[in-house]
């Protein structure tokens, strides 16, 4: 008598909650929107974790009939008595007992705020959905292909190290079959007969052998055209791997709020990589007269004095690439961001490093971040820096360079879309 | 000698089928205990987080307010706030019960004595659940619910429908019979119910009607009242009477009446249900022990468990949340068990009914017969009121002060018992509204009467909800006093 029966459902689908979770972030989007908007600010470039969101309750209220706890009578029966005696009044804490209003209510009508966190996946879905993106990720990001050599059958010429033993043997004995090649056994049996036979006969068998020695002559145990070589194939694998370099000046002119404009579009690029690509690095290079490679924290946070030698980072840029990132298996994307200022002896080398960079990248965006100052509503037209021109120059011949303006932090996500737009177009 | 069930902390499946095999025989033979077959399911972490947010249950229809509960208890567990319970087991036939892979051998036993024998024998033979929820159809109606939300999302759209159950799902607390008796039905008599509504739907649907001329009203109204007795089951009246809603609105509102009712009994008997659960799980985990089943490691392990989980912090303790309903039913039944066998002079003046009786005759009586309510009102003695050191807070909002009402003495326990088994009651915590007058001749204004309890008035969520019922209503609706005075109206 089995009255209970054992079932293992371990391996069921877990995620049954799946459709009810999305009918709710449906629910709560508008919310969801202005926050993921928001943490696009204070969120790190590298953060792998979700997002916290906190909804306010009128969207997402479950109400019920309930009582006002700060009206009529309760009575309540509390444990653990130590010093009360009856009668004894005891003061009621000054906000009108909400610390008793806390424990009572059991369908949390009165929750002013709900709290919970989306997935790093669920952000960066918001994130694109924001700017309208999935499909200009497919048309943009090239797939810059490596090679991987693949088994791919048989064939008949080859180096002897891929020699098919097997396969090459089951041609030779197929072949000594069909031409009747006299085997072992049949010439020792005739040797026998010669032996033991006496005359004429033995004079037949020795021709007969001369015959068949002469055929295994003509047909040999292994003949050139047995031979099979294992077949290698180079198939293209799309490159899933991907390195950005983030590369600034954080010289005295850069200030925060150009940093600030600066790391949103970082983000937004970084956000986007990483949805095309399964693994995406990160390097941040600063400069000023000196380039160095550095962590996060300290290139968005740190000052530092002193001019600007741009090719300073494109030189670093351009070894970190050559020592650590082989064109085949990376696909290279740049950001610069910079205020335009440049030592003008510099100039030169930029155009000649930035010739032998940009055919190596993917894509190459040159930002410069400027902070309007009120003055210039006031002047004819923007002045255009010396890189500025030159990136504008290169851009001719390079249709992976992109250079814009960003001027606010409103404007990058405009620009964003604008740059992927314009790539669509070409 | 007897092999224990286990050494070491990891479970396997020989070893529950063999625990399952000895616990029942204690339970059957000891404690005399009448289950349903139970059906024992191991699941993953997430599975269990999963079940948590569909209230447990294995099947359930799709709505967006699942998926909140699941965001805020995934957070919860995810921050290491809240752990999972160890075990979760579902009101029906077979008895499902839950284990957790990540458990451990001895939590395994400890679940299946508690749940698999405990809750089972508790949810088959409680008078609430025998009477207001049907074991044996509870899975098939899930089913049934969750594809007729389905194909009604398919039909007339996903808003429509979430509109409709939000609407419901607020009157969910007033969507409960308590005097009336349903009528067990099957799924297959549940789904031919529901398509006769709508054929019948159809059949009366004429267009002519609406062509024949208004003719003067032949006999004066009288003044009929309706509904003829206040209705307390506003779901079920609003899905009988409203005039506005769709066959298949009537019927979602139906499937969340049903379900309303199918946990019901559940908010009754949360006390007794899990104090006789642990009572069980505590008398078996012991007889294994004494038959060399449990090592004394497992014994230890399994005590401090129990003890994690059956003990009740002080009302100024920061881990207070209310009585621990675990601990109340538990020390209840291990007190009904003391008077019994081994009373004192107090005992005998308090219960004189019990003095000398059997004390499993004496629990499974009240397992069978008794909710919260009543439960506490009968056994809760002077003896545990002590040991509890309980005492009574009065709280009038006309009151600067809080006023102790009663304690722990001679001339407090009437009192606190009393006190104490009416905070299980749902009034206390879900007040009384009623459907008291429907005009459905004239203006077919809806007027909805709140019996004031202990002067409390409503909290302002009546608004919304005034606002959801006058959506499944259509017309004007009132909210008033019992006096009459008007709290509010939508329409």
């Amino acid at each position: 008598m089995a009255d209970y029966s054992i079932i293992d459902r371990r391996k069921n689908p877990s995620g049954k909650n799946l459709p009810n979770r999305q009918r709710f972030l449906k629910r709560v989007r508008k919310y969801l929107r202005e926050q993921v908007r928001e943490a696009m600010n204070t969120r790190k470039i590298k953060s792998k974790d979700g997002t916290d969101i906190s909804v306010p309750g009128d969207g997402i209220n479950e109400p019920s009939f309930d009582y006002d706890r700060s009206t009529g009578e309760w009575e309540r029966i509390l444990p653990g008595n130590k010093e009360f005696g009856v009668g004894d009044s005891i003061s009621k804490p000054p906000n009108g007992g909400q610390g008793a209003g806390k424990e009572g209510s059991n369908s949390g009508g009165g929750q002013d705020e709900f709290r919970f966190s989306i997935s790093r996946d669920e952000y960066l879905d918001l994130v694109f959905e924001d700017l309208e993106l999935p499909d200009m990720i497919k048309k943009s990001a090239k797939a810059a292909v490596a090679f991987q050599r693949n088994r791919a059958g048989y064939q008949v010429s080859g180096s002897p190290s891929a020699l098919d033993l097997v396969r090459s043997l089951k041609n030779s004995l197929g072949r000594r079959l069909a031409l009747r090649r006299p085997s072992d056994d049949e010439i020792e049996t005739l040797q026998m007969l010669i032996d033991t036979a006496e005359g004429e006969e033995k004079q037949k068998h020795m021709a007969a052998m001369e015959a068949l020695l002469r055929k295994r002559m003509v047909v040999p145990w292994v003949d050139p055209i047995d031979m099979r070589y294992r077949r290698w194939e180079n198939q293209p694998i799309p490159n899933a791997q991907a390195v950005m370099f983030c590369l600034m000046d954080v010289s005295g002119s850069m200030g925060q709020v150009e940093k600030e404009i600066a790391k949103r579009f970082y983000l937004l690029l970084y956000l986007f990589l990483q949805r095309k690509y399964d693994k995406v690095d990160i390097v941040f290079v600063r400069h000023t007269e000196v380039a160095k490679e550095c962590e996060e924290d300290e290139f968005f946070n740190s000052q530092e004095s002193g001019g600007t030698v741009i090719s300073t980072g494109l030189d670093l840029v351009n070894d970190i690439i050559n020592k650590r990132y082989p064109l085949d298996a990376w696909n290279i994307y740049v950001v610069q961001a910079s205020d335009g200022d440049n030592y003008t002896s510099d100039n030169e080398h930029v155009i000649n490093i930035m010739q032998t960079l940009l055919p190596k990248v993917q894509y190459y965006v040159y930002a410069e971040v400027r902070e309007t100052p009120q003055q210039t509503h006031f002047t004819y037209g923007v002045h255009d820096t010396a890189v500025w021109t030159i990136m504008q120059r290169l851009a001719e011949h390079f249709p992976q360079l992109c250079h814009i303006r960003m001027d606010h932090v409103n404007t990058v996500v405009p620009t964003f879309r604008e740059v992927f737009k314009r790539e669509i177009n070409q | 000698m007897t092999e224990p069930l286990f050494s070491g902390s990891e479970w396997s499946y020989e070893m529950i089928e063999r625990a399952i095999q000895e616990c029942a025989i204690i339970a059957k033979e000891e404690l005399h205990l009448d289950t349903y077959k139970n059906q024992i399911e191991i699941i993953s972490s997430e599975q269990m987080l999963d079940a948590y947010a569909s209230v447990g249950m294995p099947i359930f229809y799709k709505h967006w307010s699942f998926g909140k509960k699941f965001s805020r208890e995934q957070d919860l567990y995810q921050k290491g706030k809240r752990g999972l319970a160890y075990e979760l087991v579902i009101n029906s036939n077979p008895c499902i019960n839950y284990l957790m892979e990540e458990n451990t051998a001895c939590t395994q036993v400890l679940v299946i004595a508690h749940a698999a024998f405990g809750h089972n024998h508790f949810f088959k033979n409680n008078h609430l659940f025998k009477q207001w929820t049907d074991a044996d159809g509870i899975i098939d109606y899930l089913v049934f619910a969750k594809n007729y939300v389905a194909q009604c999302e398919e039909r007339y759209g996903e808003e429509a429908v979430e509109q409709t159950l939000d609407a419901a799902h607020s009157l969910m607390m007033n969507g409960v019979d308590r005097y009336k008796r349903p009528r067990k039905l099957s799924l297959l008599e549940e789904s031919e119910r529901q398509k006769e509504r709508v054929e019948y739907l159809q059949q009366t649907v004429n267009d002519l009607w609406r062509t024949l001329p208004s003719h003067a009203q032949e006999t004066p109204i009288e003044d009929v009242k309706f509904p003829k007795h206040p209705e307390e089951n506003i779901l079920y009246f609003l899905e009988k009477n409203s005039p506005v809603l769709e066959g298949w609105q009537r019927e979602l509102l139906r499937i969340v009446r049903k379900t309303a009712q199918y946990f019901y009994p559940q908010y009754q008997t949360k006390v007794m249900n899990e104090g006789w659960a642990s009572f069980t799980h505590y008398y078996i985990m012991n007889r294994l022990y004494e038959k060399g089943l449990l090592t004394d490691g497992a014994m230890l392990e399994f005590l401090q468990l129990h003890t994690s989980v059956l003990w009740q912090p002080a009302f100024n303790s920061p881990y207070y949340s209310g009585m621990n309903p675990y601990y109340l039913g538990f020390e209840m039944f291990q007190d009904i068990r003391r008077i019994c066998t081994d009373p004192t002079e107090e005992d005998q003046e308090w219960f004189p009914d019990l003095i000398g009786k059997d004390w499993l005759e004496v629990c499974l009586d009240a397992v069978a017969n008794y909710r919260d309510e009543s439960f506490i009102r009968q056994f809760l003695s002077p003896h545990l009121i002590r040991k509890l050191r309980l005492f009574l807070l009065v709280d009038d909002a006309r009151l600067e002060e809080y006023q102790i009402g009663a304690i722990h003495d001679l001339n407090g326990y009437k009192y606190i018992r009393t006190t104490l088994a009416e905070q299980y009651e749902l009034e206390e915590w879900a007040p009384k509204i009623e459907v008291t007058e429907a005009d459905i001749k004239n203006t077919r204004k809806l007027v909805l009467t709140y019996y004031r309890r202990k002067g409390r008035s409503l909290s302002d969520s009546w608004l919304n909800m005034l606002i959801n019922i006058k959506q499944l209503w259509g017309h004007k609706t009132v909210l008033q006093t019992q006096r009459g005075n008007v709290i509010g109206e939508d329409g």
